[in-house]
């Protein structure tokens, strides 16, 4: 029963866990925005982005709404002697809506803010919190890498960061002609593009990656990836993780199985007596068998149940501890009980053949 | 149409050259309504002539009919039914399920027959209360005396209105007062329910308180007659029984006669 227990607890567990950081991550990168292809320079021999890249992909490629180049750095922000470590993002007036996250107070950047190098800056809430408090920042001045900002506006809090993606509420955002000057490089690390609505965003990506290799001349200087390709990766590597935690689980289920069939096995041999008064009070060898075979599967659904229970308290203990977070699904407790049920049927289908098959007359004499 | 009738039936155990022969050719024929001991020594093929009397075990030749149907060459899920319809079985050793209490005892061939649940009980009770246990019905074995458990056992056997008791040394396990109480039990239920009742013994006064003796040795009968009036034992009016039993007996016959007239 303890190995049903725990192959159960731990289906339970791992496809909730599972499930819930995918779902998560989903989200996030969901949350990015919708038809988001983002373009970044290839690892190894990746050549520099520049803000003309932007500009071209924008007037060639059909269909496209936005391209946002975004240049990113780690930075202490400081504020009347209160700091905070965080990333500067140098970018244009269209990030807000490429990557769907609006402003809540204030404004965000203008095209002027832009043209003219303006040393403003825009808070996003888990900054404008630790800075200000409950403070107004609007018209404050911050201070990034030595230089003073004017802050012009607050992000709309988007929530927790993710595993996988950066902590959208943890930035400061300030023009990238600024940026650049402040970082001393021409250099942009990606590029946002959000694809109108009835264009698809597959063929966006093919058209950049054709004009980015004539840029280049070079195949492999950049990557281009849409938002439905993030969430097909992110979701076939959780896919793999899923089927190698439950198969690890169907191992202790198997040998849980085993134990069930040991335990009833035992049991036939203790009760020879008893199945040779049943018989001879007029059990039929079917009777024997449905009473065995119920007894060994009451045993593993019993132990499928507790096993649940285990799993749901585990998986919410680790949500709450690991800071993940976990679904239980319904489709997969029945999944676990049912397959629980099996296999005290299957485990318990030799015992209980054995016991009915036994001849009365021995049985009556077994002590 | 007599209620058994065995016409040379062999039973043997083993194969060829290792065969062992426990019964040659026994013919018998036993009446409705017969009080009757089948007596021998050990190692006799009495314990295997019981076996096939009762329908655990099939001849390995001749017929045996039960109320004129052959019943030796059935299938192992009829003659279950027949065990469970015709026949009560009494043990040596009681064979009581020991996790189970009177009552649940009483029940199980009543459950294998397919009675619903309240129709079994009722049956149960009043089976108990027939043989003197009526008080004790959430009793587990462990908690009963022999001669209550041997009671219980008994009332497993009349519950489902058999028309055969078989009883296998039904007293050996007993001192000779709670015996000599079951033998009264047993000619009771004879004489009022008019259940045949065989039974096999070693005890030559225990023979002696049914009214036909069957000897068998080494697998064949070698004499078969009544027992003389004058030396029949009846524990009917025995001082043996405790007060309040034969009220009790006297009460549940009357209850099994018309069920639902009782108080």
């Amino acid at each position: 029963m303890l190995g049903v227990i725990i192959g159960v607890g731990a289906v339970i567990t791992l496809v909730s866990v599972g499930t819930g950081a995918s779902r998560e991550v989903t989200s996030q990168i969901e949350a990015l925005g919708s038809n988001l292809v983002i373009v970044m320079p290839a690892n190894a021999r990746g050549r520099d982005l520049r803000t003309t890249d932007a500009e071209s992909i924008a007037e060639r490629v059909e269909g496209i709404l936005h391209a946002v180049p975004v240049t990113r750095r780690s930075l202490s922000v400081v504020w009347t002697g209160r700091s905070r470590d965080t990333d500067v993002y140098g970018t244009t007036e269209a990030l807000p809506v490429v990557q769907s996250h609006p402003v809540a107070a204030g404004r965000f950047l203008t095209g002027e803010d832009i043209r003219f190098f303006r040393e403003v800056a825009v808070l996003g809430a888990k900054v404008k919190d630790e800075l200000f408090g409950v403070r107004d920042p609007l018209g404050q001045q911050v201070y990034i890498a030595g230089h003073p900002f004017t802050v012009v506006g607050v992000m709309a809090k988007k929530g927790e960061g993710g595993l996988f993606t950066p902590d959208p509420d943890d930035r400061v955002i300030i023009p990238i002609t600024t940026a650049q000057r402040l970082f001393r490089t021409k250099r942009v690390s990606s590029i946002y593009i959000s694809v109108a609505k009835d264009y698809n965003p597959d063929l966006a990506v093919s058209h950049i990656r054709r004009i980015m290799e004539l840029r280049f001349n070079d195949p492999g200087a950049v990557q281009v990836f849409s938002q439905q390709q993030i969430i097909a990766a992110v979701g076939s590597v959780t896919g793999i993780l899923t089927i190698l935690l439950g198969s690890i689980a169907g191992i202790s289920l198997l040998v849980g199985g085993i134990g069930i069939m040991n335990i009833m096995l035992v049991s036939v041999t203790e009760r020879t007596r008893e199945i040779g008064i049943r018989k001879a009070v007029g059990a039929k060898s079917r009777d024997i068998l449905a009473q065995f075979l119920v007894e060994s599967v009451i045993i593993s659904v019993t132990g499928g149940a507790i096993g649940i229970l285990l799993g749901a308290l585990g998986s919410a203990a680790i949500s709450r501890f690991g800071n993940v977070p976990s679904v239980i699904s319904a489709g997969w407790v029945l999944v676990a009980f049912g397959f629980a049920a099996a296999v005290g049927v299957f485990f318990g289908i030799y015992p209980a053949m054995k016991a009915a098959r036994l001849d009365p007359i021995q049985a009556l004499r077994h002590d | 149409m007599s209620l058994l009738e065995l016409r040379g039936v062999s039973k043997t155990y083993g194969e060829g050259g290792l065969a062992v022969p426990a019964l040659r050719g026994v013919s018998l024929t036993v009446e409705e309504g017969e009080l009757l001991s089948i007596m021998g020594p050990s190692g006799s093929g009495k314990s295997t002539l019981m076996n096939i009397l009762g329908c655990l075990d099939r001849p390995t030749s001749g017929t045996y009919l039960i109320e004129g149907r052959d019943v030796s060459t059935l299938t192992d899920n009829e003659l279950a039914e027949i065990r469970n319809r015709k026949i009560g079985f009494v043990f040596q050793t009681f064979n009581l399920l020991p996790r189970a209490t009177a009552l649940e005892n009483v029940e199980l061939p009543l459950i294998y027959r397919g009675l619903p649940p309240a129709e079994r009980r009722r049956m149960a009770r009043e089976a108990l209360e027939v043989v003197g246990v009526g008080h004790r019905l959430h009793h587990r074995p462990t908690q009963l005396s022999g001669g209550e458990q041997q009671r219980v056992a008994i009332a497993r056997a009349i519950a489902g209105n058999p028309r055969l008791l078989l009883a296998d040394e039904p007293t050996g396990n007993l001192d000779t007062r709670t015996g000599e109480e079951i033998m009264g039990l047993f000619q009771r239920i004879n004489a009022e329910l008019g259940v045949t009742v065989v039974q096999v013994t070693h005890d030559p006064y225990r023979g002696r308180q049914t009214r036909r003796i069957v000897r068998v040795r080494d697998g064949e009968i070698v004499g078969d007659g009544p027992v003389p009036e004058a030396e029949f034992v009846s524990v009917e009016a025995g001082t043996t029984q405790p007060a309040g039993t034969t009220q009790v007996l006297a009460l549940g016959a009357a209850g099994r006669g018309e069920a639902g007239a009782r108080p």
